[in-house]
């Protein structure tokens, strides 16, 4: 790959009127689209609890204090307290850098995984074709979340094999879609002109093709982000993964749901309404992604 | 004219909203349509001729509205009818043939039966009859064996064919006005003789009117009675097509006829202004060298063929089993280009020309044959490992698609660069400014250097395009019907840089194209190809005026001719 001092004047130039673009751009698609900003914000309310929040929450997450335990909705425990007594706002804050962090790394990894292994498959076709293809096949022939049980049971219980689990199940949803993208555009015309420019295979692979489909790779990702949270928060609500007392929606939901027959709702609500928010987001987002990585619609 | 015309426009005004506000596509058009009268709008992309058609019909899209104006259909006002009167209109009173006869037939439905459908929603027909009346419809068409094609899928018909069984559907409910939108664009010229010759016919026959939407001036005053020429929205003259050709009024019109390329016009005859005299002395001259650039001998293209045998007979006998014979799309065709020449390689689709010429650039491999450039034989390197050939850098190509061939992502200077970065022997601190020089050097404006392609108009983007082919200064150039895809004014321009650029740079051409007018303007010598065999060459003179050949007597004959003209 060209290094930055490599990249000619050309490029650079094109890049910096690029990327004020890229600002307009995406001032427009708010406001022709407010709920696309609508989920921005949100993610962005997100972004700030996984970063600053555990400097911000009014008490100390992991604290129990049995003199207030169970205690409802208040002005002192804005979500109630848990059977230990443990502030439940302060750990459902605390808890959504635990959260954004196995799902963005997971996700990270099944896009450069996934959609490298896609994008080569649809460009070479052939043996990487069907390689890729039956390695997917495989991988879809599990009940997806009985294949991360398996897989995180068997790796050992930590955060690490929850990423890696993660980006197995979503692996397919990459590679193919990645392959289809790439296999509509190995005979354009442009890619012919790169062949005669000197392109190698190679580089007419990652410099011509794959930026043509990261933003559709884009829209999958926000996609997934949420589904990988979803899955995260589940492989913990079943006793996998991460371990009480460890703040963690899913562990939250799963301490708090034997408590709903008796009456206190508050336990479980709160962090799935959190999780279920923001898997929200994460959907939302992925339509307004779209918008703004696709130069087609940059006017 | 005294009696009602069948359709009226009145002051049409069509808004679009767009994000940089309100666009006006067309603004204040009258026109009528008299009953049985064929009436054609001419213009260049964005002249809002599609559009005004689409208002009769009301099929704008969501962001469209008719602002000013009516339109009105035999009494009926088409703005103010309800949806479903709308629906009761279209189809049964008015219907519509499409430029594209494959996108607008379902894929996945057999012919017979789309036709079947319209039929039975229009109560034309019954279950019981409708079979039938299909296999009338195609009958009508001209489809050979209709009962057979009645279980036909579109992509088992060719392009030509694909529109008959269109225009079939069209006229299934004997509609009295029919809009034909571009109808033979994308289609050989002799396809495109065969189907006006019908669209023509079947409409005389019935007494329906046509409004018949192209950018082709031959072509409307070749089979309409009037002709409305369009310009950015406006109308900017309407008379009979014989006045229209005979004394266009309008600088506009003088200028689209002007552009057009005909019999007896000088290249240079294009260009809407007398262009400075050439500079001969500048001109670089020719080598001496006598020897061809390029030799191709006996070059064969073969393709595997897919069995017809069923699958399991396949496993059954599989000792026995015999591959069929492979498909040759080129079957040894033997050609030279020489230094400072252009080329000519005209056929119509599907008889290997672009298949040559891929073969040529090495971009596929060949199955048998040579190709001698300048004393390498190309057929023997792989097109794998071309890429990183020293004489890649000798052998350019000029795209048929300017809007395909570049890369959506890449600005215009990124896109002229990459030969120069790859293969180039220039420092690349350099490179900006050969790509400044190159611009210059095609007429573009250094402004658009930045500009990604899709904000780029048609001729800049082939500008872009032919920037990019001349970059690391090549011998042949392959020009792969490098103006299919533009406005004929946009046409002219480009022909005109590709001779000037010929003469300057002192490259040779090998010019693929399917238009013979533009071959006479560009060409030295012309090589006429069907199925993959040469049926005729020899200067370019000579094989236009004096064929040799019944195929190419059939070729010519099959440009529109208006009547009327010389």
């Amino acid at each position: 790959m060209t290094s930055i001092a490599e990249i000619p004047p050309v490029v650079q130039s094109a890049r910096a009127h690029g990327l004020k673009a890229v600002f307009q751009h995406a001032r427009y698609v708010m406001r022709e689209n407010p709920v696309t900003g609508f989920a921005f914000l949100m993610f962005l309310f997100f972004v700030l609890c996984a970063t600053i929040g555990p400097w911000l929450v009014p008490h100390d997450p992991l604290a129990s204090n049995t003199a207030q335990a169970l205690k409802p909705p208040s002005a002192l425990n804005w979500f109630g307290t848990d059977q230990l007594g443990r502030d439940i706002f302060s750990r459902v804050v605390v808890a959504a850098r635990l959260d954004l962090a196995i799902a963005i790394s997971s996700v990270l990894l099944v896009f450069a995984f996934g959609g490298l292994s896609g994008v080569a498959a649809g460009y070479f076709g052939g043996w990487t074709d069907r390689i890729v293809g039956r390695i997917c096949d495989t991988i879809m022939a599990f009940p997806l979340f009985v294949l991360a049980m398996g897989i995180v049971a068997a790796l050992g219980n930590t955060v690490t094999n929850i990423v890696i689990a993660t980006a197995i199940i979503n692996y397919p949803l990459y590679a193919r879609l990645a392959r289809s993208e790439a296999n509509v555009r190995r005979d354009a015309g442009f890619v012919h002109a790169a062949r005669l420019s000197g392109n190698s295979e190679g580089r007419i692979l990652l410099m011509h093709i794959l930026p043509n489909i990261l933003p559709i790779m884009m829209v999958q990702v926000s996609l997934t982000m949420g589904y990988a949270i979803l899955n995260a928060a589940g492989l913990s609500f079943i006793g996998l993964g991460v371990r009480p007392p460890t703040p963690e929606w899913g562990i939250m939901v799963a301490e708090g749901a034997s408590f709903i027959v008796s009456g206190e709702w508050w336990i479980a609500f709160f962090p799935g309404l959190t999780l279920m928010l923001a898997v929200f987001c994460f959907n939302l987002l992925g339509d307004g992604l779209r918008d703004i990585v696709d130069p087609q619609r940059r006017t | 004219m005294t009696s009602q015309p069948l359709l009226e426009v009145r002051d049409l005004t069509i808004e679009f909203s767009t994000r940089r506000g309100v666009v006006k596509a067309v603004q204040r058009v009258d026109l009528s349509l008299a009953k049985g009268e064929t009436l054609g709008i001419v213009g260049e992309s964005g002249s809002g001729k599609s559009v005004t058609s689409y208002a009769v019909m009301r099929i704008l899209d969501r962001a469209g509205r008719i602002a000013n104006g009516a339109i009105i259909y035999s009494g009926i006002d088409v703005g103010a009818a309800t949806e479903s009167e709308m629906q009761d209109l279209r189809g049964r009173e008015m219907s519509m043939i499409f430029q594209n006869p494959r996108a607008a037939l379902n894929p996945i439905r057999k012919i017979g039966r789309q036709i079947e459908d319209v039929l039975i929603r229009h109560v034309q027909a019954t279950r019981a009859d409708a079979r039938e009346k299909a296999i009338g419809a195609l009958r009508q068409v001209r489809i050979a064996n209709p009962e057979e094609r009645y279980s036909a899928y579109p992509f088992e018909l060719s392009g030509g064919m694909c529109q008959r069984v269109v225009i079939a559907l069209a006229l299934a409910c004997q509609p009295r006005l029919l809009i034909a939108d571009e109808p033979t664009t994308g289609l050989d010229v002799t396809t495109q003789k065969a189907v006006m010759d019908l669209i023509v016919e079947l409409t005389r026959e019935r007494g329906m009117s046509t409004l018949l939407i192209t950018h082709d001036l031959g072509l409307a005053a070749t089979y309409c009675d009037r002709v409305i020429v369009m310009e950015k929205g406006n109308v900017v003259e309407s008379a009979t097509a014989e006045e229209i050709f005979r004394a266009p009024q309008h600088p506009y019109t003088r200028k689209l006829m002007r552009a057009t390329p005909r019999p007896g016009a000088r290249l240079c005859d294009l260009l809407p202004e007398e262009p400075a005299p050439v500079d001969r002395a500048a001109a670089v001259n020719v080598t001496s060298d006598t020897s061809p650039l390029l030799r191709v001998e006996n070059l064969v293209k073969e393709y595997p063929r897919k069995s017809t045998a069923p699958f399991f007979a396949r496993f059954m006998k599989r000792g026995k089993f015999k591959h069929p014979p492979p498909f040759r799309a080129v079957t040894g065709i033997s050609f030279d280009v020489m230094r400072g020449e252009t080329l000519g390689l005209v056929g119509e689709s599907g008889c290997g020309k672009s298949t040559t010429s891929m073969m040529l650039m090495r971009l596929i491999d060949s199955t048998a044959g040579k190709i001698v450039f300048d004393g390498t034989d190309l057929a023997t390197i792989p097109a794998r490992d071309f890429a990183l050939n020293p004489l890649r850098r000798r052998i350019q190509m000029v795209f048929q698609d300017p809007t395909d061939s570049l890369n959506p992502r890449y600005t215009a200077a990124r896109a002229i660069a990459d030969p120069l970065l790859r293969v180039g022997t220039i420092e690349r601190s350099k490179v900006r400014t050969r790509c400044e020089e190159l611009a210059l050097l095609v007429g573009l404006p250094l402004d658009l250097l930045d500009r990604l392609p899709h904000q780029l108009s048609g001729g800049q983007k082939a500008r872009v395009g032919i920037a990019r082919a001349l970059a690391l200064e090549p011998d042949l150039v392959v020009l792969d019907e490098p103006t299919a895809a533009l406005d004929v004014s946009v046409q002219a321009i480009v022909l005109n840089l590709l001779q000037d650029l010929k003469e300057r740079l002192g490259i040779s051409y090998l010019f693929v194209s399917h238009d013979l007018h533009v071959v006479r303007l560009l060409c030295d010598r012309v090589i006429v190809m069907r199925s993959g065999v040469i049926v005729e060459q020899g200067p370019t003179a000579k094989v236009l005026e004096a064929p040799e050949a019944e195929y190419t007597r059939e070729l010519i004959a099959a440009i529109p001719h208006p009547p009327f003209a010389a």
